[in-house]
């Protein structure tokens, strides 16, 4: 049956969403410029329209969700982003896999946000809302899903199946519903992936609001006063997004095949460039607050944040970035729509500082160099630098696309290695950061003279020079440009923790965030520099054994082909592939695949054998067990140290019917060191090709090779009874007993020859491991024999790659570090706007 | 001169880097052909062919040969231009590379017979977004 109504609701609550912001802007705009006499019962107004705005906003998302959660795959979007098969978490994933649900969870914050707004501010009420319902009507109509002869406004999520689909079965059953929907994305079937999105999400919809702020100053004419209530903002929507960039880093790390945290892709380089504008934007705020300066270097860096989100999500959403990004959206068609979006604020907020320019206060004064504005400003233009360094080369598809618009041709291609492009720029970018901050934090109280400088810069200095020095010894860090990135790092390190102590020391904690911060980013600096620079590749192969052609010797091969069960040696470690396991619901391991046998129903399997870990017996022979996941295999690989096993890792892979192989890596996670394991390609497991029969005679007792494995045919036995099957009076059964060695591991074969009748019956035994079938061809009881058929195919194996990233935990905590201190602004700063609003200086 | 000419005139300085940088080091799409010339003047740069596989009759991918370990393989591409090309990648094979509908091999010649690829791009057909695209990049 298909449920039209939920689609329905949700339709109507978009619509009801786009005309109550177009109302709620247009009040809130009565409500500002009205008399202070109307003024109150506009405000009721406006925040009642607000109010149902934002019920339509959150029905939206209730209504999406429930047709996700309820599986009603006559709707394109559950049929596309979702399965049955998920569990609730993922769902929540499936629910923001497809643009539109971005979208909403876009509307959604910007809701919450606004909301708070409403009830914390008082005179900025009114303008800065009339910015945000603007906002809000440009999202809604993203997913407003409308048609007017032939223009498309936004692509809804509420669709059904049968209008997208041209499938011949909608021409004979309308009402057909799937059994089952796509699935979603298994790389984003990860926890990282429910969180991910919804902060960074957060982090966009934030910079809406020091954006709204400058808006309503420039417009009421109160050119300086938004900057108080737009600081904390501003803090707040930095922390989040580099929150949600480190998480997006952090998901591609532990899920991605890279083989790293950062790749500089187009769509990581389109958050972080607004990032990298919006903290050079709260540097020259903080300076305009203590000395009246750079106040229009602010006004330009809030309005770039803000553009540079939205031309963000353009080059992700439009398609315009096609071949050269790996993971950019399907056009929907929305180009238009993101592009009118875009240059509707750019060209408001132009007009608006246009207008206002000349009455912006500057100051005339030249800044000392020995003043702390001086070196904020320096380091503010440094992020601008850094952002125009990355934006540059990542906006090339759409220079070829504005050429080919006029009818030119280009051929102009992203940089080939672009992780080698941009970090040859950015590095040195952040030593020049790292080396402002340090500096730039002791003209902390009050401008000091060069001899003062001089002095307290003195010691800070000296203890970095040890500290480098011993990182550089402990680290073997012998390449002079990684010496001068540790110099730099420890340098940022120690001379702002000079300063966290002397503010803790004198004044109160809330003061320390941007020390923290920069601490972090010292930290982050000498991580980055470990992990990136001397990442190494252990899985080269050491046996000797080797099958170059010539010509290859001088390219690396960082993959390895491991044999099942047989030992290989790379650099540092012996490794041993053990085969392919699942993940079971409620076993603390993970179990081999071959005890598991799958059926109709989806992530379910019978247990060939008892599943027991340790002591405790999990499931029985027979029992119905719970699967995770069960196209994900985990391919268990021992690592071996001086013929002692170390430790195992399970990378995971998914052969998917859309994507191809899918895989996720494994690491061992040290203090000091990550080793990083990943599976790039896997035998075809499933479906052999069996080779032509062997035949081969053994008597009890005697041995012969079996695919190149010695086999132990031990002898025969009748069997009482035989499992699936009910013996009848007069059958025989005979089950051969072989023992099959491959490497250190013996298996047993037990294929079994049924008489019947004069009726003979097979059951081979398959073993996929080691790629063989035997039968039991036929018993020869003169000659005390059994004749034996059997079929080969591949034994399994994985090709896998293997590297060692050390002191990642030095980039983790750096960037925990810089969070903190990022709150602790916030906090700050916070305080300061609600003392202020309190005393009605708002 | 002030302290703030001095820093604006740095900052143009380094734009200026950024930009001839940022062109120089921009890669082109070419074919196999315009590939080959610039790799016999000594142009080594890594550049972008588009293409597809070279495929038989019924359909099936030919000339994909994977070595002995598996480790690497080497395919036969054809250009926009229908220039035939053996590339040879360092890595296995991707999964579903045979079904790739659309190739971008990301590298230069190594001699005039081989073509090495140090990052393929392959575009798969999928069910319902047909610009589905997957990095074989590693």
């Amino acid at each position: 049956m298909i449920n039209t109504f939920v689609g329905n609701l949700g339709h109507f609550m978009v619509i009801l969403a786009f005309v109550s912001s177009l109302v709620t802007a247009y009040s809130y705009y009565r409500y500002s410029v009205a008399s202070p006499l109307d003024k109150p019962s506009w405000q009721r107004f406006s925040r009642i329209a607000f109010y149902i705005h934002a019920i339509a906003s959150v029905s939206i998302a209730v209504a999406l969700f429930n047709i996700i959660y309820n599986f009603r795959f006559e709707y394109f979007y559950a049929f596309s982003h979702s399965s049955r098969s998920l569990p609730i978490h993922y769902m929540v994933s499936s629910f923001w896999e497809g643009q539109e649900g971005a979208f909403i969870l876009w509307i959604f914050w910007n809701v919450v946000l606004g909301l708070i707004l409403i009830h914390t501010n008082k005179s900025w009420e009114g303008p800065v809302m009339v910015v945000f319902a603007l906002v809000q009507a440009f999202l809604v109509s993203m997913i407003l899903g409308v048609v007017i002869g032939d223009l498309k406004i936004g692509s809804s999520p509420f669709i059904l199946l049968r209008d997208v689909s041209n499938a011949p079965i909608f021409q004979i059953n309308p009402d057909f519903v799937p059994e089952d929907g796509t699935g979603l994305n298994p790389l984003l079937q990860n926890i990282w992936m429910v969180i991910h999105p919804p902060t960074l999400f957060l982090g966009y919809a934030s910079t809406l609001v020091p954006f709204a702020f400058l808006m309503a100053g420039l417009w009421t004419r109160r050119y300086h006063e938004w900057i108080r209530p737009a600081l904390p903002w501003a803090i707040f929507s930095a922390m989040v997004l580099g929150m949600g960039i480190i998480m997006g880093a952090y998901w591609a790390y532990v899920t991605l095949n890279f083989g790293g945290y950062w790749n500089w892709d187009p769509v990581e380089n389109a958050v972080y460039v607004p990032w990298l504008i919006l903290v050079a934007a709260i540097h020259t705020m903080i300076t305009f607050k203590r000395s009246s300066t750079a106040l229009k270097t602010s006004i330009v860096l809030v309005i770039a944040s803000f553009v540079l989100v939205l031309y963000a999500t353009f080059l992700v959403r439009s398609g315009v970035l096609g071949d050269s990004s790996v993971h950019s959206f399907t056009d929907l068609g929305l180009s238009g729509q993101l592009l009118i979006y875009m240059f509707f604020f750019l060209l408001v907020a132009v007009w608006l500082v246009a207008r206002s320019w000349k009455h912006i206060p500057t100051s005339t004064r030249e800044a000392s160099v020995y003043s702390r504005e001086f070196w904020i400003f320096v380091g503010a233009t440094t992020l601008g630098l850094m952002a125009f360094q990355v934006i540059l080369p990542t906006s090339i598809p759409v220079y070829n696309a504005i050429i080919e618009m006029f009818g030119g041709v280009s051929n102009m291609a992203p940089p080939a290695d672009q992780v080698e492009f941009y970090t040859k720029f950015q590095l040195w970018f952040a030593v020049a950061l790292a080396l402002l901050t340090a500096i730039g934090q002791f003209f902390w109280w009050n401008k000091i003279n060069k001899k003062e400088l001089k002095e307290a810069l003195v010691t800070p200095y000296i203890i970095s020079l040890v500290v480098s020095a011993i990182i550089i010894t402990l680290g073997k860090v012998y390449d002079i440009s990684y010496i001068v990135v540790v110099l730099a790092g420890a340098f940022t390190i120690v001379a702002n923790a000079t300063i966290l102590i002397r503010i803790l020391r004198r004044s109160s904690f809330k003061l320390a965030g941007g020390s923290l911060a920069h601490m972090g980013l010292g930290l982050i600096l000498i991580g980055v520099m470990f992990s990136s620079g001397y990442s190494d590749v252990i899985s080269i192969n050491m046996s000797g054994l080797t099958y170059k052609k010539d010509w290859e010797d001088e390219l690396n091969k960082e993959n390895v082909l491991l044999w099942i069960n047989k030992p290989l040696q790379m650099k540092g470690y012996d490794v041993i592939y053990r085969g392919r396991y699942k993940k079971v619901r409620g076993v603390s391991e993970y179990v081999k695949a071959d005890k598991l046998a799958s059926t109709d129903q989806v992530n379910e399997a019978i247990a060939l054998e008892d599943i027991v870990v340790g002591d405790r017996l999990y499931y029985a022979k027979g029992d119905t067990v719970r699967v995770v996941l069960e196209e994900n295999s985990y391919f268990k690989v021992e690592y071996y140290q001086d013929q002692k096993h170390q430790f195992t890792l399970y990378p995971m892979s998914q052969p998917n019917p859309t994507m191809g192989l899918i895989s996720s890596p494994d690491s061992k996670n040290f203090l000091s060191q990550d080793l990083y394991t990943h599976v790039s390609a896997i035998n075809d497991y499933e479906e052999p090709e069996w080779k032509e029969d062997q035949i081969f005679e053994a008597s009890p007792g005697s041995d012969f090779f079996m695919n190149d494995f010695v086999t132990r045919f031990e002898g025969g036995e009748v069997l009482d009874e035989l499992e699936g099957f009910s013996l009848q009076e007069g059958d025989v059964a005979v089950q051969a007993n072989l023992v099959v060695l491959d490497n250190d591991v013996e298996i047993n074969l037990k294929p079994v020859f049924l008489i019947r009748d004069n009726r003979v019956g097979r059951i081979p035994d398959v073993n996929h491991d080691l790629g063989v079938k035997v039968e039991i061809e036929n018993i020869v009881p003169e000659e005390n024999k059994f004749v034996f058929k059997v079929n080969t195919y591949q034994k399994d194996y994985i090709v896998m790659k293997a590297m060692v990233k050390p002191h990642i935990n030095v980039l983790w905590a750096g960037t925990l570090l810089m969070l903190f201190g990022f709150c602790v602004a916030i906090y700050r700063r916070y305080d300061e706007f609600v003392k202020m609003r309190d005393k009605g200086l708002e | 001169m002030k302290k703030g000419h001095i820093l604006g005139l740095g900052v143009i300085a380094i734009a200026i880097l950024i930009i001839v940088t940022s062109i120089g080091d921009a890669s082109s799409y070419e074919n196999f052909a315009t590939a080959k010339a610039m790799a016999l003047n000594g142009n080594d740069n890594p550049i972008h062919v588009v293409g597809g596989l070279k495929k038989d009759g019924s359909g099936s991918v030919v000339g994909l040969e994977v070595s002995e370990d598996k480790t690497s393989f080497t395919f036969l591409m054809l250009d926009s231009e229908g220039q035939e090309q053996q590339v040879y990648y360092n890595e296995p094979v991707p999964a579903d590379f045979a079904r790739a509908e659309q190739v971008v091999v990301i590298g230069s010649y190594r001699n005039e017979e081989l073509f090495v690829a140090d990052k393929i791009l392959m575009k798969c057909p999928s069910k319902y977004q047909e610009t589905d695209l997957q990095s074989a990049s590693l």
